[in-house]
């Protein structure tokens, strides 16, 4: 089922908490979600500073099980998984047959025969019928479970600390639980799949429980972290998170005309042979997706996302710009709105998060 | 004074002849935090129904009009120094002064209301 502007929306199991908390919503890739609860910047600096509680229940979870899971994905997916141990994650992409790229995705191993796949809510239907293609010859199952997955995240430098002090959550693990590592928990009887990975540039954790606990999880870790700052968070916040992160959005630095070159550290997105950079300017105009950057007049690029960055105070963005103007210190302009505002090519991301051991 | 209001979601207090001119609740709430504002400079003339500013939020763009057609006395330096200032009260944080010259047909708080009610 594909879901469309005509579809009615789809609806979080957590709607009557965020309508109780008096959020505004915004239809998100079909999924009527919340945007802020009461400013975006506030729960920006809250993630940054304490932590934030997020709804992330329209995210797909797609589970890949059986004795050739991990050869299954090797073969789909644009990175191997074959090798990532039990309980650790990864991060990757979903290419078309050009290298063009379908989704970023993070897939964890749960077993050795089993991976569950987490993708964008708008590349749900896509990457489910991909990876049901792509695994056709081998000998698995490839289950959509994401109407029976609530997800909920929290993210921020005080989240484990939080975490702990819930009552009635038992996470056995939790003690040396790395970044990129997964666990299994209990909440009151519920079984809770915990992943310390997220989408902010912080610290954090990443809750896949069933639909009718999510209520009762989310209210209280909410109760448990109101006194150290924690706040609800939405779809405003974790944009300019992610953005300050430099982590890439599917829809604005990712698409089918986007390749992925190179691996690991020296990787770079490319699109119409101009590369992802970031930009930083002065002031508080920020350029914003769509904008052009130009040098000396000239268009050499355009934005993908921007924004005053909430913690740094000075404007962002992420930019495709000409190969030979992607070294950082490089000075570009952006028309932002008919006037040539200052940016240079910075490298990204624009924050990271400070380190408090080493 | 009574308060009156445009399709644009503006208020507008007539003094005389003079239109004091800032952005309603309404507007401030869909526009989200406000991060910057660009305000027209004291002398400029300005036409009712054109673009004569920015108030600009983490999220989007949203132009200021003019309600009127008149010179710009003032523009509220206050609100530009702390753009958050709309989101805090934006039936106090005033944007701009304009002497105006004629006064066009504006919404009363009634029809404004059924204008933004959903």
């Amino acid at each position: 089922m594909t879901q469309t502007a005509d579809s009615p929306p789809l609806h979080t199991p957590l709607e009557a908490v965020h309508t109780a908390l008096g959020v505004s919503f915004t239809d998100f890739a079909g999924w009527r979600m919340p945007v802020s609860y009461s400013s975006g910047l506030a729960e920006h600096a809250a993630v940054r500073a304490a932590a934030g509680l997020f709804d992330l229940s329209h995210m797909a979870e797609i589970a890949v099980i059986g004795p050739q899971a991990a050869a299954a994905l090797d073969a789909a997916l644009a990175d191997p998984v074959s090798g990532i141990a039990n309980g650790r994650a990864k991060y990757t992409l979903l290419e078309n047959g050009e290298g063009g790229i379908l989704d970023d995705l993070i897939v964890y191993r749960t077993g050795d025969d089993r991976f569950l796949v987490v993708a964008n809510a708008g590349n749900r239907h896509v990457v489910a019928d991909a990876l049901r293609t792509r695994a056709g010859g081998f000998d698995c199952v490839v289950e959509d479970e994401t109407d029976d997955i609530a997800l909920i995240a929290l993210q921020g430098p005080l989240s484990e600390e939080i975490l702990r002090n819930v009552e009635g959550f038992e996470i056995p693990e939790l003690d040396g639980l790395g970044y990129y590592r997964s666990t299994s928990g209990d909440f009151r009887g519920h079984g809770v799949f915990v992943a310390r990975t997220g989408y902010t540039g912080e610290d954090g954790f990443e809750f896949s429980v069933a639909p009718e606990a999510a209520e009762a999880l989310w209210t209280a870790v909410l109760e448990t972290g109101e006194g150290s700052g924690l706040k609800p968070a939405g779809l405003a916040a974790r944009d300019t998170l992610r953005l300050e992160a430099g982590m890439p959005l599917y829809g604005h630095e990712l698409d089918a005309t986007t390749h992925r070159e190179g691996t690991g550290r020296t990787a770079r997105l490319v699109r119409d042979g101009r590369v992802l950079v970031g930009l930083a300017g002065e002031g508080r105009r920020a350029g914003r997706a769509g904008y052009a950057v130009l040098r000396a007049g000239d268009a050499v690029g355009e934005i993908t996302s921007g924004a005053l960055s909430p913690t740094l105070g000075h404007p962002i963005a992420m930019a495709f710009v000409d190969a030979a103007l992607a070294e950082p210190g490089t000075a570009l302009t952006v028309d932002v709105r008919g006037t040539e505002l200052p940016v240079t090519v910075v490298d990204l991301p624009f924050y990271r998060r400070p380190k408090e051991h080493a | 004074m009574t308060r009156q209001y445009t399709a644009d979601h503006e208020w507008v207090e007539v003094d005389g002849d003079i239109a004091t001119v800032g952005i309603t609740r309404y507007a401030a709430d869909k526009l989200g935090d406000v991060v910057y504002v660009d305000l027209p400079a004291p002398g400029s003339s300005v036409t009712a129904s054109t673009v004569v500013g920015e108030i600009e939020s983490t999220k989007s763009v949203g132009e200021l009009f003019a309600p009127v057609d008149g010179e710009v006395l003032e523009a509220n330096q206050a609100v530009v120094d702390d753009p958050g200032s709309i989101n805090a009260d934006a039936d106090a944080a005033w944007l701009i002064r304009v002497r105006f010259t004629s006064l066009p047909e504006l919404l009363t708080a009634e029809q404004y209301a059924e204008l933004t009610a959903e």
